[in-house]
């Protein structure tokens, strides 16, 4: 078999259709996203976004009842989401293999928090596995199928942004054939009334036990011996770091953590001189392994961000390399909305009105950045909504409060709450940036923009029909690349006593296939007012010299929002660009 | 352990570094190497700097690299260039392309831009090129990251047949010619090693 180089992403994504998994779900979120995009390509395994990671899990929890393997995948603080049915499907079992893919985000890439989900695994009392390549990626998803059904429970497989995103070299097998085997009810097992979930509870320590001497042999969790004057205890993809930092060093290499395997720590330990445990996020080892009564050196390593080789060669005294010379004063460079974005016109409009605007998840948070610094909160998805009737409540403030969220999060979890602000009597305002996609995480259909993960044409949810139906009172459409319109219906809105939800309906730049003529500033109507300028449109730029505005024809879309807060109508169609760097198609 | 090769590609979210970085350890792999990499996904692909590392050798453990440790720096912009400069060992090699993507406070003018970034990469011993001119004289403007790495392509140990290959497979069917001549391009712009300004 000819190797391969996959990412880790990949690797799960053929461990579960190696394994006979019939269907992968989950929710969109970064490093975990390309798992299903690659799954839902191979023949055999039918797979779909969920709104979110609970409807996910608990759609897998279906496909597991109903006898067939189901793979369902999501970042970290999905997790928190999934969390409610995974905790109880620990007591149930399962049917079929039940294997969650769970990707944490060390160092927040591209998250709002660092949260270790090995953890979870020990709260919910499930098996964890720790890949530190794709090859083990791989071969440890198809290992987590197996337990699943051996113990009859569902597992998780943890990777890291550092796995989830590294390319290295995977030897592919085959697909094993499953049969289905018939439904037969067990409400014992999954109806879980507080009599039946009093035995399964006593069966989950039962099946615990059974998992621990597992643990203890099984080939995921492997001594390598060299020399024994230091001993690592270490998991995932810090084992790479360490292998790389200290070369010497023997390693207790773990790649399944929950349950702990006791025995081998102390086996491990009693082999070398000196045992240090190095571990990525929380000390979830290192409590464990003292907590044995191993004595374990002070590494002086953090529990905050991500590891290097460099950072653990340096935590035992080898010399860095020699560097060169940083260059100075450079301009940092942040993240920023793509030019002809339509979310610029909203924040744009936002900022005018002077509003508290409770934010949240997605390329629109790139709102909080300046120049635009239109947001003032955004802590999980959904939360602008329940936010902003929070503040509502309180009355603290005189200044409009206005929730800001896109599509797919109002979709994941942003509908609970308006019908709370319906419910409650909240007179806010919330707007809902329908731009036909999830950005964010690389364009994946959801239920508003009605395309599947196959690519398929789903119901698309008519947003306006399904705010009105819940009782909203007023449902206003505005086009975002008019900040003039936008901010007019926000004053009306913000005013009125009434619940409104306002759309701003216009599809991501990304996807906008035949890109309008770019625009062209005229230098002598220009009025150096700065207005379009602060846009914050990578386009359009304040000459150093004479302080107008210049637009860059060939990163302009010709989305036409500049042209529409121009106050000295100095802006204007240029005819096609000079096609040359094509940064942005 | 010391066999291993380090390349840092390194760039602004949205200017093709990770296809550039795929068909780089594709080559690799095509030589019997053992490979990783590591890319950037997610926020920072909006426009903000990403990094693609990719290192091969008889047995590489680590996808991701510290200061002082890369042999090549294949810099697709030039203020991304310096920022990155501290993690070229001092023997390594520095391909720069000249073009720069200002940063949005630069833009706004709320920072300056900043200066003298050629003459120190210069003293550093970058070698640059002009990745958008000869693009568009290979005759695809977005293969100015296939020019780049025809430029890296001199000082890797690679036949130029290999590469040719990969990028042949790995490019849209439509662009394969502008492709291999923008790495063509890209190659012989380095070849004599040293390209001008
Ligand atoms: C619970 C949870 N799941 C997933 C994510 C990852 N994530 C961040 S934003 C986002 C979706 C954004 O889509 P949308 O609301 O349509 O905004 P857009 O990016 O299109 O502007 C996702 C999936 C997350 N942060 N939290």
């Amino acid at each position: 078999m000819s190797r391969t180089l996959m990412s880790g992403n990949e690797a799960v994504a053929r461990g579960a259709w190696e394994a006979g998994a019939a269907v992968g779900v989950g929710y969109p979120g970064t490093p975990s996203t390309e798992v299903l995009e690659n799954l839902v390509r191979y023949e055999g395994v039918h797979c779909e976004w969920a709104p979110n990671e609970k409807v996910a899990a608990e759609v897998a929890a279906g496909v597991s009842m109903a006898g067939a393997r189901v793979l369902v995948t999501m970042k970290h603080v999905g997790l928190n989401v999934a969390a409610d049915p995974l905790f109880t499907q620990a007591y149930a079992g399962v049917g079929g293999g039940l294997v969650y893919l769970v990707a944490d985000d060390p160092g927040m890439h591209s998250s709002q928090n660092e949260q270790d989900t090995r953890n979870y695994a020990a709260a919910a009392k499930v098996p964890l596995f720790e890949p530190s390549d794709s090859t083990e990626a791989l071969a440890f998803v198809k290992r987590a199928f197996e337990v699943s059904e051996r113990y009859n429970i569902p597992v998780i497989v943890r990777t890291t942004t550092r796995v989830s995103h590294s390319k290295s070299l995977v030897e592919c097998g085959d697909r094993e054939q499953r049969l289905l085997p018939a439904y037969q009810k067990d409400a014992a097992r999954f109806v879980m009334i507080p009599a039946n979930a009093r035995n399964r509870r006593v069966s989950l320590a039962q099946r615990l036990e059974e998992l621990s001497s597992c643990v203890e042999s099984c080939d995921e969790n492997r001594i390598e011996l060299r020399d024994t004057s230091l001993g690592v205890i270490t998991s995932g993809i810090v084992y790479q770091y360490v292998r790389q930092a200290l070369p010497e060093a023997s390693v207790l290499k773990l790649g399944m953590v929950f349950p702990f395997p006791e025995k081998l720590i102390l086996d491990f330990s009693s082999k070398v001189d000196r045992v240090a445990v190095i571990e990525e996020l929380d000390p979830y080892l290192r409590l464990r392994v003292s907590a044995l009564g191993v004595g374990v050196i002070e590494t002086g390593l953090p529990c905050i961000g991500e590891y290097t080789p460099g950072i653990i060669a340096t935590a035992f005294g080898v010399p860095a390399p020699e560097l060169r010379e940083p260059i100075k004063d450079l301009p940092p460079r942040p993240p920023l909305m793509c030019p002809g974005c339509p979310h610029r016109g909203v924040f744009y409009a936002l900022r005018k009105l002077k509003a508290i605007v409770t934010g949240d998840i997605g390329c629109y948070t790139l709102g909080a950045l300046p120049p635009l610094q239109a947001m003032d909160s955004c802590i999980c998805m959904g939360a602008s909504i329940g936010m902003a009737h929070g503040m509502g409540l309180v009355g603290s403030t005189d200044r409009p409060v206005v929730a800001v969220i896109g599509d797919s999060t109002f979709a994941h979890s942003g509908l609970t709450g308006l019908l709370d602000m319906v419910y409650n009597g909240g007179a806010g305002t919330v707007m809902i940036l329908d731009n036909r996609t999830t950005a964010m995480t690389g364009h994946q259909g959801n239920p508003v923009s009605g395309i599947t993960l196959a690519g398929d044409p789903a119901p698309a949810v008519d947003l306006e029909a399904l705010v009105r139906v819940i009782g909203v009172a007023s449902v206003r459409e505005v086009d975002p690349h008019d900040p003039a319109e936008v901010l007019a219906v926000l004053r009306e809105e913000t005013a009125a006593d009434h619940l409104s939800v306002i759309v701003a309906k216009a599809p991501c730049a990304l996807l906008v296939r035949e890109k309008a003529d770019p625009f062209a500033v005229d230098e002598d109507a220009c009025i150096k007012c700065g207005r379009c300028i602060s846009l914050g449109c990578p386009a359009i730029s304040k000459d150093p010299e004479t302080s107008r505005a210049v637009i860059d024809a060939t990163l302009c879309v010709g989305c036409g929002q500049c042209v529409r807060v121009c106050r000295s109508d100095a802006i204007m169609p240029s005819g096609a660009a000079c096609d040359i760097g094509g940064r942005w198609s | 352990m010391s066999d291993v090769t380090t390349v840092l590609l390194a760039g602004v979210g949205g200017q093709g570094t990770i296809l550039a970085g795929d068909v780089l350890a594709k080559v690799a792999v095509a030589a019997g190497y053992d490979v990783k990499l590591s890319e950037v996904h997610g926020m920072a692909q909006r426009g903000g700097s990403v990094d693609t590392v990719v290192r091969f050798g008889t047995k590489v453990f680590s996808p991701v690299i510290d200061p002082g440790t890369a042999d090549h720096l294949i810099a697709f912009e030039l203020i991304e260039a310096a920022r990155k400069l501290p993690f070229v060992k001092p023997a390594g090699r520095l391909v720069v392309n000249t073009r720069t993507i200002q940063p949005l406070p630069v833009l706004t003018g709320t920072l300056a831009p900043p200066v003298g970034v050629v003459a120190a990469l210069d003293y550093e011993g970058a070698i640059f090129l002009d990745a958008e001119e000869l693009a568009c004289e290979a005759g695809s403007p977005h293969s100015a990251n296939i020019v780049l790495m025809g430029a890296a392509s001199v000082g890797l140990p690679f036949d130029a047949a290999a590469w040719r290959e990969v990028i042949a497979s790995r490019v849209p069917p439509k662009t394969v010619d502008a492709n291999l001549q923008a790495f063509e391009l890209g190659r012989r712009a380095c070849e004599g090693g040293a390209c001008t300004v």
